[in-house]
């Protein structure tokens, strides 16, 4: 079990007070903290190596190259991949998912095609898809959740048809932190001939994530949530996948030949290898090397040990909840197994925003509204909700203030 | 309005089906405004002194102590920006 007490130590903003009380984070779903080793990576490429990345000759150039490529490799071992080829670095989740809809979607989905989504999806795996069915025309469905926001597996197995291209599901939810059977559901996608995509915003920062054993053939997930700095971010394909796609964005560093045809006056391009065919123009390099450094840190505290600690403060916070606070509503599954750090809940006669400020007043930060998933809450007759989310620097003395702070708002 | 450029730091519409609009004033200038919110609007409840249930002019707001506001039910920007002028006039 990872020591909560000790790791905090490495994570400087903790240290502070909001409105004269300790920083209580509660808002890790939306962006992580990032503790001193990150923030170190990143200012020490800054004030020793920064240079371009695979452009110079020069000493500084191929440091910066090294370390980013290193960082390359360093998720690659995290989530299992065959090799570096697999890993685009993004800006993050959302790009990584509308790199997917613009460039497989564009070549492969027409007329009469079907993209399954589910209820439960942030709107960055719904926006995408119906943007790109304006212009290709083919048809979004969806499959259904059952009453506690879980995923309802018989629709979802009703929704396959032959004319389904790709599957694309968050593997947790961001507002209820349901746990979805990716395994089951990859299975189910190729049994029927479709791809399956995965939003592992919300899994791959606090679960073990294995594409190969998950048989994912696209994951995508945010740095930010998983101590990194923000605008940087993952997707994973299948390298014959990746390799028979076109590339997303152009410019300079995706290319390997431009070269003017004096006979036509146009232009033949050739693109570069993987996975830099993905990465046009200058990357974000610093944000790589802090990814490597916070994929580092996770894999020395354990995503076994992050799952565990999560699934223990996720159990003890709904039942200290339900006993603090009869007005008290915790929405979504039961059982803390089936979930991922994600608490969401309401309060009888205070909207969510209500509870997310009068929380704030005692340095609680939690989050308030649709969370980027209107359908969810629709589906759920919920008009929004607040949001504890936990992360390995929480402790169960967190837990026990903010259950405090919570009964004083049954007073609403 | 200058009272309201005066005082707040920004205004921003909630995320959820009640639109919700929330007030943040200016850190160094919540005390003075919270004391002239409270002067001119009728406390209905207050918790612990620091969440304070008020009505103005017929419209709901809460009023919190780290210096921001929660108005509900308003017909549009107009209408915030007037009841604001008059609250911290």
């Amino acid at each position: 079990m990872l020591d909560p007490h000790k790791i905090r130590e490495d994570f400087p903003i903790l240290k502070r007070t909001v409105n004269s009380n300790p920083l209580i984070y509660f808002d890790n779903a939306a962006t992580s903290q990032k503790p001193r080793q990150v923030i170190d990576a990143v200012k020490s490429f800054y004030e020793n190596c920064n240079a371009n990345v695979h452009r110079a000759v020069h000493t500084l150039s191929q440091e910066a190259s090294e370390l980013y490529e290193k960082a390359h490799e360093e998720v690659t071992e995290f989530i299992s991949a065959d090799g570096m080829e697999e890993i685009v670095f993004v800006r993050g989740t959302t790009e990584a998912i509308n790199l997917v809809a613009y460039s497989w979607g564009l070549q492969n989905l027409r007329k009469g095609d079907e993209v399954l989504v589910s209820m439960m999806e942030h709107h960055s795996n719904i926006v995408p898809w119906e943007m790109l069915s304006k212009f290709k025309q083919f048809t979004v469905k969806y499959a259904e959740l059952n009453g506690d926001g879980s995923l309802n597996y018989e629709s979802l197995g009703k929704s396959l048809s032959k004319n389904t291209k790709i599957v694309c599901l968050a593997h947790v939810s961001n507002v209820t932190g349901a746990i979805n059977d990716i395994k089951k559901i990859a299975q189910m996608a190729h049994d029927n001939g479709a791809l399956i995509l995965v939003d592992g915003a919300q899994s791959v920062p606090h679960l073990p994530v294995n594409v190969k054993d998950l048989d994912i053939d696209f994951l995508a997930f945010s740095g930010h949530k998983m101590l990194a700095p923000t605008g940087i971010g993952v997707l994973y394909g299948k390298r014959a996948l990746l390799e028979s796609m076109e590339p997303f964005h152009g410019g300079g560093e995706m290319i390997r030949e431009v070269i003017f045809d004096q006979k036509t006056k146009r232009c033949k391009i050739t693109w570069n290898t993987l996975p830099w065919k993905f990465e046009a123009g200058t990357p974000h390099i610093s944000g790589g090397i802090g990814l490597m450094e916070a994929v580092r840190y996770l894999r020395h505290v354990g995503m076994e040990s992050v799952k565990k600690h999560e699934e223990m403060l996720t159990k003890y916070a709904m039942s200290c909840m339900q006993e603090c606070c009869k007005k008290i509503r915790i929405y979504g599954p039961d059982a803390s197994s089936a979930k991922c750090g994600i608490i969401p809940f309401g309060i009888e006669g205070a909207s969510s925003h209500d509870v997310a400020l009068f929380l704030d007043n005692y340095g609680i930060m939690v989050r308030s509204g649709f969370h980027c998933a209107q359908p969810l809450h629709a589906s759920m007759k919920l008009s929004s909700s607040a949001r504890a989310s936990f992360y390995i620097y929480n402790t169960r003395e967190e837990v026990d203030r903010f259950t405090e702070v919570l009964r004083e708002i049954e007073q609403f | 309005m200058p009272e309201t450029e005066e005082y707040v730091a920004r205004i921003d519409g909630t995320c959820g089906k009640e639109e919700d609009v929330i007030v943040t004033f200016k850190y160094d200038k919540k005390d003075e405004a919270t004391r002239k919110i409270l002067s001119k609007a009728k406390t209905e409840k207050s918790i612990a002194r620091i969440v304070f249930e008020l009505t103005f002019k017929n419209v709901s707001f809460r009023l919190y102590g780290s210096g921001k506001a929660i108005f509900r039910g308003l017909r549009n920007k107009e209408e915030l920006n007037t009841i604001l002028a008059e609250l911290l006039s």
